[in-house]
């Protein structure tokens, strides 16, 4: 008899056999049907995911299995897994997008010679992160937290033959890995405070005492938060994920768009009733949030490179999640988490799209004018621009709407400058994004390839997620609009502590016009000037050292370079040329030196020649004589 | 059949030499890896004997009378410090000796070399007597310098030498050490023994005799400079490159894999018990140079381009885990620490026979003379990611777990510690990868890579074991941790929290001991 627990491992589990079968056991024999068998796997784990949904249920208990991993004197960790429903809603999104993502992967990658190691990859990712979306404790979400890693590491160089491509895998799982050591440390002190990292035994310490040190508290959950910053590429460490665009277009949508950057904002969630105790340390979450949101948002607006934007505009969106829990408004940021992976893999995909129509070309000022070639993908991007911008009634206009009144009433002194930083960030996503969907589908095309559509393997999952970034909105409308019920929060609401809601200056309705209105007038703009290819050279020309900083990126990169990497680079060299060999070496070898030294002078005295010897004999003989002769003379 | 499991452990490697001496030189590869197979058989009974609920600390104990008049025995014996380490000598020797089953240079010898190298190491780790453990300990110098001064590669008489000089200086201090214990013992109890059980229970004062050090001092100094050397400690570490790069590759994975590992297996079994407060005396001086180590090496490491090289500081940077762990004082660090010594054990004797691979197809070991081999050798690419991902500790896998166990032991004994230790998380994963991205990325530009044959059935045989292995221990270790958890409990009662303890108690103003 199949239990729900048993799906649970099934669902974990397959993704796991997909990847074996295609990267190790059918590898030379089945290049074509890559895709295929991982797409099935893909899909087999989403079904799991639906009948553990239904299973589930309004149950507040979750659906659990473990298995002993290791046991040291009063450590006993297991390997455990629980469904609940923050679980649930993760889990559906993951395994649904991924297996539209696969199946959309096996168009895109029709051109490469053998891509099993491709869906390999692709398969093997999803069952880390499923891994990470479901443990029970924070050890289990960090063995997915560095699969995950891993795995994007593996694809965002998958053409490894490209050095640049492999570097940038590298980069991205180094400065993850920055992150991971914040991780680490966090979880350690999670032990020192519970003696124990299972997230239901912490919270149930937390809810019943409160001896625990309140200042501990905020520094394990700001340790904590440095690993989400890593993962999610919030300011510092956000300088991987625009390089990470070097892998496949697919890999961006799933990856580096709708799922694994999420888990630092999940892992967040997760911790939430933690992070309700710890104010010191949301407030750095907050300010760490819009402020990357207004940044990456600024560098967004000046790229060329239709990957870049995107990327770039899913470090400002992330931000905004933070935002979201910085001001301990967990259900919005799962809500955005959602609408945005909707959106975000849409849009990526639709890129993809157009980077595979026009073979390969990524600088949308060589586009233009692809609306009548590529209807589908025209279509359906416009969907997901309009969903991000925030344009009522598609999902991205509830789901940032929550967020930026979530600010406005989190009750705290800043709250206020959070709602209007967040606000003019989503103005100029509204801009930059504009500016991106008419460069691309508008106008005339200003590139030299023949643009075509794309098959229907590729546009298929491009029209799911359309709907999907039109409707899921409708799932999380916000009370004060008092139009239908919020079955998402109701449904989270088992998981997730309620947001506490303080009494606002500015209402919730008119907080929702003040934002449509800014987020069309950005869009306006953004039309006015690049509608027309005149205005945008004058405008160009008005703003260009404005421009200019933001083309490239506040130099953040270089700054780091100079930072970190050259003297680290010099460090270490000084360590291996001069004090490993001479230093140390040498001083280890210093008594071998001295005593080869004295050898030398040692072995002048038996040189072998019977003449020299003769001389010391006869001085030596002169000396006794003269030595016991002295007496009598003197 | 349990009663003569130890001595046929020890043994079986002397009767495989006698039987290699009458064979064709092609014959005697095959003698040797029949015998390293008998000792793995040997090996799985012995982890289906070995009983580690702690009822018995010794087991399986075979001993007759050596030197009479002084109280020394052959006598064997294994617990849960020695069995881990028995298994994993029996388990790497067939993998070391597949890997260097290209020599083709008086293979007889070269063959006997590696048995005789195992009857030391396993003598070394069962003995149960101190003057029969220093005799193995010596004996388990020759075989490796024959090694690398005889197979080695160009400059391998020096790095022969220079293994010898440090290991013996080391070896000198220790003898000096072991005599002195042995007279303290007559003194106190009024008869030699060689028992290491009866010679923990001496009793020192604590005068201090020498610059404010007490004999207990300089007895434990005498034992751990001797063993740290072996580790290698950082700033002792520098014979460790030469003689990895210079070894033949079989050499490298049983040096890596089991003679580093005699280091910290002594650190637990003479140095802390003999004199636990010396050792806490100790853990300011030792857990500030496995820091150093820590960092050290991998900054080290990460400037090589020799991928020999690059592993053997590595190992310098992943041996002060351990010693950290032992420093921590509790239970998660000496577990975390036992786990890293077979985790390393496995990980670099397994990057080793990677490195061999490659060196066997083409004769350098310089990344400037590779890149894009995962397009001619994906296999090959596979293994070296994986291997290399558990050595960076990448959660799921081996070393994981040990590292983690001995960051949190850290953490509850200093936090400082694990501030400074957690960077091997970047640092750790930053060589790796170099060495990935500079032998399997990037563009297939050398005309001599293009025809490199991809895994052979032999680097099958020995790389699946090790896969094997990497994931039981970082999935499921308890199947080990089973076996030695009770032992290491009791080692950390009876020397880490006496030693604690007693070393609080003099502190006190006052206080008596």
């Amino acid at each position: 008899m199949l239990t729900a627990p048993h799906i649970l491992v099934a669902m974990i589990v397959l993704p796991l056999l997909g990847s074996i079968l295609n990267g190790l056991v059918l590898r030379p024999a089945f290049p074509k049907r890559a895709g295929v068998i991982a797409t099935f796997f893909s899909g087999a784990a989403f079904v799991c995911a639906l009948s553990l949904f239904f299973a589930l249920g309004d149950s507040p208990q979750g659906i659990s299995w473990s298995v002993s991993w290791f046991d040291v004197g009063e450590i006993h960790q297991k390997w455990g897994f629980k469904f609940d429903s923050l679980t649930a809603v993760m889990a559906l999104v993951v395994t649904g997008i991924g297996t539209l993502i696969h199946l959309y992967s096996i168009g895109y990658m029709s051109e490469e010679k053998g891509p099993s190691r491709y869906f390999a990859y692709l398969n093997l990712f999803l069952f880390n992160m499923l891994v990470l979306i479901t443990s029970d404790n924070l050890l289990g979400l960090f063995v997915g937290w560095e699969g995950v890693g891993l795995c994007s590491y593996l694809l965002i160089g998958y053409w490894y033959e490209d050095i640049d491509k492999a570097k940038a895998g590298m980069k991205a799982f180094l400065v993850n890995r920055i992150g991971d050591a914040g991780f680490l440390i966090g979880i350690f002190y999670c032990y020192q405070l519970f003696n124990t990292i299972r997230f239901d035994e912490i919270a149930q310490l937390l809810a019943t005492s409160s001896q625990f040190d309140l200042h501990l508290l905020n520094v394990a959950a700001f340790f904590l938060f440095i690993g989400a910053t890593g993962k999610s590429a919030q300011i510092p460490l956000y300088v991987w994920l625009p390089d990470a665009m070097a892998g496949p277009t697919p890999v961006s949508a799933l990856i580096h768009a709708a799922t694994m950057v999420t888990a630092g904002v999940y892992l967040i969630c997760r911790m939430n009733f933690l992070y309700m105790l710890t104010s010191d340390t949301n407030a750095i979450i907050a300010w760490v949030g819009v402020a990357t949101a207004l940044f990456a948002a600024l560098i967004a607006t000046a790229q060329k490179d239709i990957k870049k934007v995107l990327a770039y505009s899913t470090v400002s969106q992330l931000g905004l999640m933070f935002l979201a829990v910085g001001c301990k408004a967990y259900f919005a940021a799962v809500f955005h988490l959602m609408t945005h992976a909707f959106f975000k893999a849409l849009l990526f995909l639709g890129a993809g799209s157009v980077i595979h129509g026009l073979h390969g070309e990524q600088n949308i000022c060589l586009m233009g004018g692809l609306r009548k070639k590529m209807p589908g993908t025209f279509l359906t991007c416009l969907i997901a621009t309009a969903a991000i911008c925030g344009i009522p009634p598609l999902s991205g206009f509830f789901s940032k709407d929550t967020i930026l009144f979530s600010a406005l009433a989190s009750g705290t002194t800043q709250s206020n400058l959070l709602w209007v930083l967040g606000l003019v960030a989503s103005t100029l996503t509204a801009f930059y994004m504009t500016r991106m969907f008419v460069l691309v589908f508008l106008g005339n095309y200003r590139g030299e390839g023949h643009p075509h559509e794309s098959p229907f393997v590729m546009m298929f999952p491009l029209i799911l997620l359309a709907v999907g970034s039109a409707l899921s909105g409708f799932l999380g409308v916000p009370h004060g609009l008092h139009l239908m019920p919020n079955f998402l929060e109701h449904y989270l609401s088992k998981v997730l502590v309620e947001f506490p809601e303080q009494a606002t200056a500015v209402s919730e309705h008119s907080a929702m016009c003040i934002a449509t209105g800014l987020a069309l007038a950005g869009m306006s703009v953004a039309y006015f000037f690049y509608g027309k290819l005149s205005r945008a050279e004058k405008s160009q020309k008005v703003l260009r050292p404005l421009q200019f900083v933001f083309a490239n990126k506040f130099w953040v990169d270089e700054l780091y370079g100079v930072l970190f990497v050259i003297p680290f680079q010099w460090i270490s060299r000084f360590f291996s040329k001069i004090i490993d060999p001479l230093a140390i070496d040498g001083l280890a070898l210093l008594p071998a030196r001295i005593s080869s030294g004295v050898a030398i002078v040692l072995n002048v005295l038996q040189s072998g020649l019977v003449q020299f010897y003769l001389i010391i004999l006869l001085l030596g003989g002169l000396w006794v004589l003269w030595y016991s002769l002295k007496g009598w003379v003197i | 059949m349990t009663d003569s499991l130890l001595p046929l452990l020890l043994f079986v490697p002397i009767i495989g030499i006698i039987l290699c001496l009458p064979f064709s030189q092609q014959l005697a590869r095959w003698v040797a890896l029949l015998t390293s197979l008998v000792g793995v058989v040997l090996a799985i009974i012995l982890y289906q004997e070995f009983d580690g609920s702690g009822s018995e600390k010794l087991q399986l104990a075979w001993s007759f009378p050596w030197i009479s008049s002084y109280g020394i025995k052959f006598a064997l014996a294994v617990d849960g410090l020695s069995f881990p380490l028995v298994l994993l000598t029996k388990v790497m020797m067939p993998i070391a000796l597949l890997a260097s089953w290209g020599e083709d240079r008086r293979l007889r010898s070269f063959m006997s070399c590696f048995l005789f190298l195992d009857f030391a190491m396993t003598g070394t780790f069962l003995a149960t007597d101190l003057f029969l453990f220093y005799v193995f300990w010596e004996l388990m110098l020759i075989p490796m310098i024959l090694l690398i001064g005889v197979w080695g590669s160009q400059n391998r008489i020096y790095a022969a030498l220079k293994f010898f000089l440090f290991t013996f200086a080391g070896s000198v201090l220790m003898l000096v050490a072991i005599l002195w214990l042995f007279g303290e013992y007559r003194a106190q109890f009024g008869a030699y023994t060689g028992e290491i059980a009866l010679l923990s229970k001496v009793v020192f004062s604590n005068q201090p005799i020498f610059w404010g050090l007490t004999t207990q001092d300089l007895i434990f100094w005498g034992f751990t400079l001797a063993f740290l050397i072996k580790v290698p400690l950082f700033p002792l570490h520098t014979w460790l490159p030469d003689a990895h790069v210079q070894a033949p590759t079989g050499g490298s994975v049983l040096l890596a894999a089991v003679l580093l590992k005699m280091g910290t297996y002594g650190l637990m079994r003479f140095s802390i018990p003999f004199c636990p407060e010396a050792f806490i005396k100790a853990v300011p001086i030792l857990s500030t140079l496995s820091l150093v180590g820590i960092v050290y090496g991998a900054w080290v490491a990460f400037q090589q381009t020799d991928m020999k090289k690059l592993v053997a500081y590595s190992s310098v940077s992943h041996l002060g885990f351990v010693v950290l762990g032992l420093c921590a004082l509790n239970r998660e660090g000496l577990t975390g620490s036992v786990l890293q010594v077979i985790n390393h054990g496995v990980s670099s004797g397994a990057l080793f026979v990677l490195v061999g691979i490659l060196y066997e197809r083409r004769h350098s070991r310089e990344f400037e003379d590779f890149g894009g081999l995962a397009t001619v050798m994906p296999r090959y690419a596979f293994f070296l990611v994986f291997v290399a991902c558990s050595s960076m500790a990448v959660p799921g896998l081996n070393g994981f777990v040990g590292e983690f166990l001995i960051l949190l032991g850290a953490f509850k004994a200093k936090p400082i510690w694990t501030y400074i230790a957690v960077s091997a998380a970047l640092f750790g994963a930053l060589y790796l990868l170099v060495m990935i991205r500079q032998v399997l990325f990037g563009p297939l530009n050398s005309g001599e890579n293009k025809n490199l044959k991809d895994l052979s059935t032999r680097d099958w045989v020995s790389l699946v074991p090790i896969t094997v292995m990497i994931l039981m221990l970082g999935m499921s270790p308890n199947f080990l941790l089973r076996k030695i958890d009770p032992a290491l409990d009791s080692f950390w009662k009876t020397s880490l929290q006496k030693g604690q303890s007693s070393v609080e108690a003099k502190a006190k103003p006052g206080g008596k001991v």
